[in-house]
């Protein structure tokens, strides 16, 4: 999923200033799940922004909503009959939905209430941490299924660098060294010939240094 | 002794007095709440209103914030003692949760103080009325919300 977290509560409150009727619209995909931005966080943001306005005698209408996505143009069109009567929109989805519903509503402010994070997993209750970096080109047949692209401090294709120590990094010791785990997963398989492999020089066109990427299915566009 | 329904928090105590919200966990407040009309004989506060909670860990921030919101002075919850929990952690759930309040509170530059979290133990003693006084005693010095009068 895409990990995000509510941006600091000052941060929001200044992007609102002489702002007096908010839609604060929540996100029933990957911002509900890690517990950022679904119908709870919604509700909790807005109550904290009635809290902040009353205390300084401001006035401020809030609506709460939560959509089942905001990646979704058939979940976004819910707004279009509502989407005027609004001074703002504060999006609590990840940077996906901020910039759909910008495109969708040119005449509306759009504004994001988190810090989108990046896409990873849930360790546990309140634990996420990073599993894919989205280069667009995935190496993970060769490395026993563990991202070095992503959970490598230094992005190495051919690790672990020097400062691999004890099985944890040297620029995060909290971290585990991921050419470590793909070392012992591919021990554990049988499969440590994989490592005589060497990584050539990666093209990162198809990650974020091609520009933006697009996808199109010719086998399911109408 | 004044009860709240639960979501309305609107202030049904005297006026001159602190308005305080409290969120009783039922076996904090059990050895109370056979006798709760006589809490007041006993040295309760009047201005402390008692919603009672099968367990601490079931208070969710939103109804914390909200009792703020909609005015009280002070809140605070009270639950088992850490290691005692009847629910094993619900008090520690309560306080975590206590403590982001108090972490919304101090970054809307309100006084933390304001809320708070009180591990009672469950036998019989009087801790729970003990909470309700120290919690009066620190809001009158802090005085009313700074939501009152705006």
């Amino acid at each position: 999923m895409i990990v995000g977290q509510r941006k600091p509560i000052q941060e929001i409150i200044g992007m609102l200033k002489g702002i007096k009727n908010i839609l604060i619209l929540g996100c029933g995909g990957c911002a509900t799940v890690c517990s950022a931005g679904g119908e709870k966080e919604v509700e909790i943001l807005a109550s904290i922004i009635r809290i902040d306005r009353k205390k300084k005698g401001g006035p401020v209408e809030t609506k709460e909503k939560t959509l089942a996505r905001q990646c979704d143009t058939e979940y976004l069109e819910e707004l279009k009959d509502e989407v005027d009567k609004y001074d703002a929109v504060l999006s609590m989805a990840c940077g996906v939905g901020v910039n759909f519903l910008a495109d969708m509503y040119p005449k509306t402010i759009i504004l994001p209430a988190l810090n989108t994070s990046f896409m990873g997993v849930s360790e546990e209750q309140g634990v996420w941490s990073e599993r894919c970096a989205g280069c667009g080109n995935c190496v993970l047949d060769k490395t026993g299924g563990l991202c070095p692209v992503a959970r490598c401090s230094k992005h190495l294709l051919n690790g672990p660098c020097g400062g691999s120590q004890n099985g944890r990094c040297e620029i995060n010791p909290d971290i585990a060294c991921v050419w470590q785990l793909i070392y012992d997963r591919l021990k554990g398989l049988n499969q440590l010939e994989k490592l005589q492999e060497i990584f050539p020089m990666k093209d990162w066109s198809s990650s974020l240094h091609g520009g933006p990427r697009k996808i199109v299915r010719e086998d399911l566009t109408l | 002794m004044n009860f709240c329904s639960q979501g309305n928090y609107d202030n049904m105590t005297n006026p001159n007095e602190p308005d305080i919200v409290a969120f009783c966990c039922h076996y904090s407040a059990y050895a109370w709440s056979q006798d709760l009309q006589n809490l007041p004989r006993l040295g309760f506060p009047e201005n402390v209103r008692l919603e009672i909670l099968p367990c601490s860990g079931r208070i969710s921030i939103i109804r914390l914030l909200k009792a703020f919101e909609q005015g009280a002075d002070g809140i605070y919850v009270a639950g088992c003692k850490d290691d005692t929990c009847h629910n094993v952690r619900g008090s520690r759930i309560a306080k975590k949760r206590v403590d982001y309040v108090k972490n919304v509170f101090d970054q809307l530059n309100i006084e933390p103080e304001r809320i708070e979290m009180f591990m009672i133990s469950r036998e019989p003693n009087r801790g729970f009325i003990e909470a309700a006084k120290e919690m009066t005693m620190r809001i009158k010095k802090l005085g009313p919300s700074p939501l009152k009068g705006k």
